[in-house]
C-alpha cells in the first residue's frame, strides 16, 4: 500500500490511457487538505491518558498512534477540533494557525 | 411462443428475458404495469432479481446507478413527470458509465395535466447521454429491451426504450416472445470493466478536476459514435437467432418516393397505411422511420432522401421557440450535404390528440404544393 508521504497525484498526458468512468485511482492521499486549517490541535502528551478516543473519532484518519501515543498527521488535518471536544482529560488544545 | 400482450407487459418481458438482476421504480401512469407485472415475476421467483421499492423516480434512479456500479444488469421505467424528476440521476448513470436500461412511456408534461401521449418527456433528455430508441410495436419493444442491454453494455453508455402511452403501453399485440436459452446465447452476464468491490476499491464519480473532466466527455462522445454500427450490428446477431431485425431506422416505400415522411413511434406505423393510400392515388411517398433518435442516424437518413424531391417531418413534440425536435434533427443532418432539398417541419398530436393517416395526407398535401416551407412551423390539427 502506498505510504501518505510517498503518494503522488495522477495526472494523464492522454485520454487514452484513463479509465472511462469518474473514478479514484486508488488514492485520495496526493490531495493534501491540510492547508485547509486554521486552528491546530496540539496533543499534551503528558496528560495523555491513552484511550484512543481522539484516534478513533478522527474524521479524516489524520491521527496515527505510535507506541501508544497518538500523533497528529498535519498534512491532512483539516483542523475541525473533534479530537479536542472528545478527549476525555482534554489534552489536546487548538491552537490558531500563524502563517 | 406467441402471446398476446400489452406493450407495458413487452417491456417487463424483455426486462425478465434479458435477465434483470435489479430493478427499481416509482409506479406513473400510463407506466404502472411495466413494474407490476415485474414485481409479480420477483415474487414468484420467475425473474431471479433484486426490486427495490422507492418513494420517488430520482431514487428509483438513484437505486439503479447504485446497482449497476456493483456489476448487476439493472431495469427501470417510468413516464413523463417521473422521468423530469430522474433528470439529475439521467446525467449520473451515463457521466458514470452505467449501462442501466429503461422504459419510458411517451406521456405528455404537465400543466394541463395529461397522461396522453406525445415525445416531450423523452427529448426533455435528449442531452443526458442516454440512447434512445422509439418503438412502434410490442415486438419491437420486447426485441429492443434485450438488444439495448447488449448494446449499452459493450459502449457503458445507458439505453431509454420509449414507446407511446396507450397507443402501445395498453394495447395489446401478438408478441413472439423470444425462446429464453437463445436469449442467454444472444446476451451473456453482464461483466463491467470496472465495478464497485471490496476487492479493488475505488471511489466513483468523485471530484474530477478540469485536468481530466474534458477528456472523460471526450470518451463518452466518442464511444457514442460507435453505437450506431453497434446497434446494426447487435441486430443482425438478433436477426440471425429470432428472424426480426432492428436498426436505425425502418424505411419504407423510400426509394422511388418524391416525398418522405419522417416518423417515429407508432405514428410511423400509421403513416405506412397512408404511405399505402397515397400510392394509389397516383402520390410517390414514402416514409421513413427514425427509430434511433440517440445516437441521431445522420447518414441513413441522408443515404434515404438522397433522391427525394421533398421531406416533411412529422413531430409529436415542441422545442418551445424553435422547431419539432426530430426536424431539428433531420436539417442538421442535411446541412452542408443536400442544402437544396425542401424540408417541411410539421407538429402534430400533441396530447395525445391522434395522429390519423388523413393527418399524413393533409402533410403530404400541404408540402406538395409549395415549393419550399414557409413557415417555420405548419401545425396540423389545431382548432382555429
Amino acid at each position: 500500500m502506498t505510504k501518505k508521504k510517498d503518494a503522488k497525484k495522477i495526472i494523464f498526458q492522454s485520454e487514452k490511457d484513463m479509465p472511462m468512468m469518474p473514478m479514484s485511482l486508488g488514492s485520495m492521499l496526493y490531495n493534501k487538505t491540510g492547508a485547509w486549517r486554521n486552528i491546530r490541535p496540539v496533543v499534551d502528551l503528558e496528560n495523555c491518558i491513552q484511550c484512543g478516543i481522539c484516534w478513533k473519532f478522527c474524521p479524516d484518519m489524520s491521527i496515527y498512534i505510535e507506541n501508544e501515543f497518538p500523533y497528529v498527521d498535519y498534512d491532512f488535518c483539516k483542523g475541525c477540533g473533534i479530537c479536542a471536544e472528545e478527549c476525555p482529560v482534554k489534552c489536546i488544545a487548538m491552537v490558531e494557525e500563524v502563517k | 411462443m406467441k402471446k398476446v400482450i400489452m406493450g407495458n407487459h413487452a417491456l417487463s418481458y424483455g426486462a425478465m428475458l434479458a435477465r434483470s438482476q435489479v430493478i427499481a421504480a416509482y409506479p406513473i401512469t400510463p407506466q404502472t404495469q411495466v413494474v407490476e407485472l415485474l414485481s409479480e415475476m420477483c415474487a414468484d421467483k420467475t425473474l431471479d432479481a433484486r426490486f427495490i421499492k422507492v418513494e420517488s423516480e430520482h431514487s428509483a434512479m438513484a437505486a439503479c446507478i447504485g446497482a449497476s456500479i456493483t456489476g448487476a444488469r439493472t431495469f427501470t421505467a417510468t413516464s413523463s413527470q417521473g422521468l423530469a424528476l430522474m433528470h439529475e440521476m439521467l446525467h449520473w448513470a451515463s457521466g458514470g458509465r452505467l449501462p442501466v436500461v429503461m422504459g419510458d412511456i411517451n406521456r405528455s408534461m404537465g400543466p394541463g395535466w395529461s397522461i396522453w401521449t406525445d415525445q416531450n418527456d423523452s427529448l426533455s433528455q435528449r442531452d443526458t447521454g442516454w440512447m434512445q430508441y422509439y418503438c412502434a410495436s410490442n415486438q419491437e419493444v420486447v426485441d429492443t429491451v434485450i438488444q439495448a442491454f447488449k448494446v449499452s453494455e459493450q459502449l457503458a453508455i445507458p439505453g431509454m426504450v420509449v414507446l407511446d402511452a396507450f397507443a402501445l403501453s395498453h394495447t395489446y399485440e401478438v408478441v413472439d416472445i423470444p425462446d429464453q436459452a437463445k436469449v442467454d446465447e444472444f446476451l451473456p452476464p453482464f461483466k463491467p470493466q470496472v465495478k464497485l468491490t471490496p476487492d479493488d476499491p475505488h471511489a466513483f464519480g468523485g471530484l474530477t478536476s478540469p485536468e481530466h473532466y474534458f477528456e472523460l466527455r471526450y470518451k463518452l462522445q466518442k464511444d457514442m459514435e460507435k453505437a450506431p454500427a453497434l446497434i446494426e450490428e447487435t441486430g443482425r446477431e438478433y436477426e440471425k437467432l429470432f428472424g426480426r431485425y432492428l436498426g436505425l431506422v425502418d424505411d419504407y416505400l423510400c426509394e422511388d418516393a418524391e416525398i418522405i415522411l419522417v416518423t417515429s413511434g407508432t405514428p410511423g406505423y400509421t403513416a405506412r397505411g397512408a404511405v399505402d393510400d397515397m400510392r394509389k392515388s397516383g402520390i410517390k411517398a414514402g416514409n421513413l422511420r427514425v427509430k434511433v433518435f440517440r445516437p441521431f442516424p445522420f447518414e441513413h437518413i441522408r443515404r434515404i432522401v438522397k433522391n427525394a424531391k421533398k421531406v416533411a417531418v412529422v413531430d409529436r413534440n415542441i422545442s418551445y421557440g424553435h422547431h419539432g425536435m426530430f426536424f431539428q434533427e433531420v436539417k442538421s443532418a442535411l446541412y452542408g450535404h443536400d442544402n437544396s432539398l425542401p424540408v417541411f417541419g410539421f407538429i402534430a398530436g400533441l396530447g395525445g390528440r391522434d395522429i390519423m393517416p388523413s393527418s399524413f395526407r393533409e402533410v403530404v398535401e400541404i408540402a406538395l404544393a409549395k415549393d419550399k416551407p414557409e413557415e417555420e412551423i405548419i401545425w396540423i390539427g389545431v382548432k382555429r
